[in-house]
């Protein structure tokens, strides 16, 4: 598994990793049991803070999504073969929706905006019970 | 993760009247690699000599381990545990460079002997050649072995990359992220480059005439901080106030941009609050941070 990271991008590098690592969870180049590279390791390859890669480490393994065993390393849990399948699940409606809304002549970045929006207004919605435009 | 390593408290200094350090609060995280940045002027090598004992603050204090470095018998103690790279990079000019290394090595008994083997071969040094007969990169390259390999618990870089080629500073920059993960070392590095400061720093501060204008947690200040446009549809509603947490507003005709440090979701609303506008965020580089905090101090 090669991550590829962007430091300039605004997005924080340990929410970078975290991202890429249940992208290869869900594309299914990460699976259940398999072991990641060693914290030291990865802040090596990918020239970065040993502190980053700890920090995505213990999100990852708070969020399920791996675990730290003391001294081994850390591992994919054996419990993402189920949200795998949701993924795969997800991707369908999502593609098929996209197809739709391109259909209708929206470009890549006006679907994507359409996309975030929504996703404010969830959570909006969820925080504070209402909302209005 | 909680221990400082450097702590300063209130840190003034002044040259001829003229303040170099107003007022400066620092805290670098014990385990951290810590970038601090800042425009030519602002006070980092002040800073920095303040820290290694070299000036005298007219107020305030400034702690490294606990101890004072201005203390003299204090001062020992703390420069003995200090690899420190000067902005100049100076060294003696009569030796080679396999001489300045045996020189060196005679002052620290934790010398690192693996470290320098390790260093002499990635870096490529000429050991018989003599310091003047090296080039700035090679010079740079020759000054890191020197410091790092003292065994020191804290390196203090007065930028580091000045001179290197980008295959070099791809080197240093992960050498200095392999020396954090495998030494209780901490690294303390000042640099114009914001990019290699984003790719290794998991800390920073900006000063800006002598003080510090951001510090904290580079991921959570990421997070945390959102760059908004927001474009109306007509003109700009008299008396908007923005709020706690838009910090730095600019306006340009029917446009505004906001750099918020915190309280995002409120501003967001209140922007969407307005009929026709049209609101838009962004993630903030530490570019971003940079120039907003610097500009309009």
């Amino acid at each position: 598994m090669i991550f590829r990271l962007n430091p300039s991008s605004g997005v924080p590098l340990y929410l970078q990793l975290m991202e890429q690592i249940r992208h290869g969870i869900e594309t299914g180049a990460l699976k259940a049991g398999d072991q990641l590279p060693t914290i030291r390791g990865l802040a090596e390859e990918l020239v970065m803070n040993p502190n980053t890669v700890v920090r995505a480490y213990r999100e990852l393994e708070h969020e399920g999504v791996i675990e730290l065993r003391h001294g081994s390393g850390a591992y994919v849990s054996e419990s993402v073969a189920g949200r795998a399948r949701v993924t795969r699940k997800a991707q369908n409606i999502v593609q098929s929706a996209i197809e739709r809304l391109a259909d209708l002549g929206l470009t890549g970045d006006e679907i994507r905006r359409l996309f975030d929006n929504e996703i404010a207004q969830l959570r909006a919605g969820t925080a504070s019970g209402g909302k209005d435009e | 993760m909680n221990e400082l390593v450097i702590e300063t408290h209130e840190l003034r200094k002044s040259f001829k009247g003229q303040p170099a350090l107003a007022g400066l609060n620092l805290q670098v995280p014990a385990g951290s690699i810590f970038g601090f940045l800042g425009r030519n002027g602002a006070g980092k090598t002040t800073t920095i000599k303040t820290l290694i004992g070299l000036l005298r603050p007219d107020s305030g204090d400034a702690r490294v381990f606990g101890l004072m470095p201005g203390d003299s018998s204090a001062g020992i103690l703390i420069r003995r545990r200090i690899g420190y790279v000067a902005e100049d990079k100076e060294l003696y000019p009569y030796m080679t460079v396999a001489q300045i290394i045996r020189f060196t090595r005679g002052f620290f008994p934790r010398w690192r002997d693996d470290l320098e083997q390790r260093y002499l071969k990635m870096f490529e040094l000429p050991l018989n050649r003599k310091i003047p007969d090296l080039s700035k990169g090679t010079r740079s390259k020759l000054v890191l072995l020197l410091a790092i390999c003292r065994g020191a618990d804290l390196l203090i870089l007065d930028e580091p990359s000045d001179g290197l080629d980008p295959v070099s500073v791809r080197d240093m920059l992960r050498e200095l992220v392999a020396l954090a993960g495998s030494e209780a070392i901490t690294i303390f590095f000042s640099s114009h480059q914001l990019e290699e400061v984003e790719q290794i720093a998991d800390s920073v501060c900006i000063i800006d005439r002598g003080a510090a204008v951001v510090a904290g947690s580079l991921d959570d200040m990421k997070t945390q901080y959102q760059r908004l446009r927001v474009v109306f549809g007509e003109q700009l509603p008299a008396g908007i106030r923005w709020g706690e947490g838009a910090d730095y507003v600019r306006q340009e005709g029917r446009t505004v941009e906001i750099l918020a440090t915190h309280n995002v979701e409120d501003i967001l609303n209140q922007a969407r609050s307005v009929p026709g506008a049209s609101v838009e965020r962004f993630p903030v580089t530490l570019k971003d941070i940079f120039l907003e905090t610097v500009r309009s101090n």
